[in-house]
């Protein structure tokens, strides 16, 4: 890649994520943003801050509570040629509007055998908060990203959301886009640039290593950031992979990643059991068999609804003694 | 806590048993308004406070602990009032071991089924098809209970709110859909969610009885369920009623700013509605009771939500092994990271 001098900013994965919200909203009059309370109320999480002042009820749209109706009043404009950006208060309300996503947004193109197009964007804060518990505790992005049709992306950085967040709105597919709540106030540099986008489909080393990768997306990879800090002082070199899109997925690089290290252990929050940690597992093994020293080791969450009691929260969590402990267990 | 005999409405007796029982609920909110803030609380908390007298009124026009009651997260003063241990109550919602769900569940999924009060749901609108089931059941096994389902003004805007409401009236389910119209749906105002802010209206296509009562005033509010929850058991049909109140707090101990969706000059207005001070100043008029008395009171109450704190903070947090208790009944699910 050329260097090309850009500023950049530091701010927060929040505000990064409000920076291109606003900045897509002023380039393409077809953008809206639809949600609970995102509007006169400011947004539960603060993500469209000040935008409702300063855009509009057009453009900056206070919905019912009613996932479903809402969701799908957006694919049908979508269809018919907007390009709404749906804010779910939480991802786990999304399962409300499951059916219209993956019954009805994810198929339009294919159905129609390419005559319609639902460019849509569906984003929100998906995995663990603080104490939330059983029921607005979940990480759906793998749910979505088993269905075809749908892209799925999980940024782990600021500048990722940034870059991504304007590829979704860009892209004439629906995306689903997943915003860890504990990571909304990670910082990082931002360029300052109404164009900058993050294609999909593009994993990214931000750790390079020899002796393992650690492999994982969404807030999971600040925890593998960590935990290669960690395993260093034990002298063992993790490189870290940050998945970034889960459909399209990158395989290239993971595979490149698993060829020098030799080792991988996939780390995801969502639900170990039939979670999306083990199509990247089973993609390993079957794309890298010959340059792995040991089995792919998965690190996921426990297979419970997550409960109330902090104690007991945090054991479902991975963290970084879970992934180092994954790591130990390669031998 | 006992419930009031008809004949015996507006003794002196049963005025002080509506007050002691609001006062109670104001002061256990209050107190979890406290340790929220102290961070012995976590996650989302709704309190009660300005809502009591619905809970109260409800609760003496049933036949508790009979009849099902069923609500989302707002949760904390109707099991005190089926006789739930609020010692238990207040360790669920500091995710103690003594806790209802022995931590699991939290403030928002506060259950106590053994006296037929099922929670405690925190998906806005998923437990209003379930209170259809209760139901259900209950006429399917020819009981004469009636189901209670509370839910929001917010809530009542979901689509499974018409489906369960269709069903009920197909199949003349003995539910009172009890909406509890406190002007907001977290920070949305009431007009800006409901096309038509007279929600009472909406059980008039499904041909469900329907009307609109103030749920302020806990002597009139509680006249008037008694006389739905009577018509329903009789009927075993379906009611749907808009209950007027108001929430004085924060939707949520999370929500520290309500001057984005309420004027300081609004909200201070319809405090005056405010249900205890209502009831405290009835029973001054007929001479029922002391300024004096009522001071009493109050001291003894908040003492009492003060000793219930303590001992459940004494509890201890869950051990660490039983998360994987509960997730099936008859095995584990599998294990480990
Ligand atoms: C399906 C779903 N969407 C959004 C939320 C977030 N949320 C929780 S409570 C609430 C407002 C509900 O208002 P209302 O039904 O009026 O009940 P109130 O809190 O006033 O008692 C919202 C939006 C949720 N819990 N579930
Ligand atoms: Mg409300």
């Amino acid at each position: 890649m050329a260097a090309v001098e850009v500023a950049t900013q530091t701010m927060s994965y929040r505000d990064a994520i409000s920076k291109v919200l606003s900045e897509e909203i002023e380039a393409n009059p077809d953008v809206f943003i639809m949600g609970e309370d995102i509007g006169r109320y400011q947004g539960t999480f603060r993500v469209t801050q000040g935008m409702f002042d300063k855009y509009g009820e057009k453009r900056i749209i206070d919905t019912p509570i009613t996932e479903a109706g809402f969701t799908g009043i957006a694919i049908g404009a979508a269809m018919a040629g907007l390009r709404p950006v749906v804010e779910m208060m939480t991802m786990s309300f999304s399962i409300l509007a499951m059916d219209q996503i993956i019954n009805h947004a994810a198929k339009i193109h294919y159905m129609t055998g390419g005559q319609a197009k639902c460019p849509l964007v569906i984003r929100g804060p998906g995995g663990a908060a603080k104490q939330l518990s059983a029921q607005h505790t979940h990480c759906l992005e793998g749910w979505y990203a088993h269905a075809p049709g749908l892209k799925v992306v999980a940024p782990a950085t600021a500048i990722d959301a940034y870059g991504m967040l304007r590829q979704a709105i860009r892209d004439d597919n629906p995306v689903i886009f997943t915003e860890n709540p504990g990571l909304y106030t990670v910082m990082g540099e931002v360029p300052d640039n109404r164009e900058f986008v993050v294609p999909f489909g593009k994993a990214n080393i931000l750790r390079e290593g020899t002796d393992v990768s650690l492999v994982g997306y969404s807030r999971m990879t600040q925890i593998n950031l960590a935990a290669a800090e960690k395993l260093s002082e034990q002298g063992i070199s993790a490189e870290v992979v940050d998945v970034r899109s889960l459909s399209p997925l990158d395989m290239t690089t993971i595979n490149a990643s698993v060829a020098k290290t030799h080792r991988a252990v996939v780390v995801y929050e969502d639900w170990k059991f039939g979670g999306f940690g083990g199509e990247i597992a089973s993609r390993i093994a079957e794309e890298s068999f010959d340059d792995l020293d040991a089995p792919v080791v998965r690190c996921g969450g426990l297979n419970v609804p997550t409960p109330y009691a902090r104690n007991l929260e945090l054991e479902c969590i991975p963290d970084v003694d879970d992934v180092i402990a994954a790591v130990q267990k390669l031998g | 806590m006992a419930k009031a005999k008809l004949e015996e409405i507006e003794s002196p007796a049963m005025l002080e048993e509506f007050y002691r029982q609001m006062l109670f609920i104001r002061r256990f909110e209050e107190k979890c308004n406290v340790a929220y803030r102290l961070g012995k609380i976590g996650g989302y908390m709704h309190t009660y406070v300005g809502m009591e007298a619905t809970a109260v009124g409800i609760h003496h026009a049933i036949k508790p602990t009979y009849d099902y009651m069923i609500t989302a997260y707002r949760d904390h003063p109707q099991p005190l009032l089926l006789g739930t241990d609020p010692v238990k109550v207040m360790a669920e919602i500091m995710g103690r071991s003594d806790g209802m769900s022995r931590g699991k569940g939290g403030s928002m999924h506060v259950y106590d089924i053994e006296r037929g009060f099922y929670g405690g749901w925190g998906i806005v609108g998923g437990h209003i098809p379930i209170g259809g089931g209760l139901a259900f059941a209950s006429k399917y096994r020819n009981e004469d209970r009636v189901t209670i389902c509370l839910l929001g003004d917010g809530a009542a805007n979901q689509g499974v709110v018409f489906e369960t409401m269709n069903m009920a009236a197909l199949w003349d389910l003995p539910i009172i859909f009890c909406i509890e119209n406190n002007e907001f749906a977290m920070g949305t105002r009431l007009e800006y969610h409901a096309a038509d802010t007279e929600l009472y209206k909406r059980g008039e296509p499904f041909g469900i009885k329907s009307e609109r009562i103030d749920g302020m005033d806990v002597l009139s509010f509680h006249k008037d369920m008694q006389r739905i929850v009577d018509w329903t058991r009789e009927n075993q049909k379906p009611y749907w009623v808009e209950i007027m109140n108001y929430r004085f707090n924060g939707h949520g101990a999370a929500d520290n700013d309500r001057e984005l969706y309420r004027t300081k000059a609004e909200e201070s207005e319809a405090m005056k509605r405010d249900p205890i001070a209502r009831l405290e100043e009835i029973m001054l008029k007929r001479n029922v009771m002391t300024r004096e008395k009522m001071e009493a009171i109050d001291e003894e109450l908040t003492d009492q939500v003060e000793a219930i704190y303590e001992q459940a903070d004494a509890s201890p947090f869950p051990d660490a092994s039983e998360v994987y208790d509960n997730v099936y009944t008859d095995m584990e699910p599998e294990k480990g990271h």
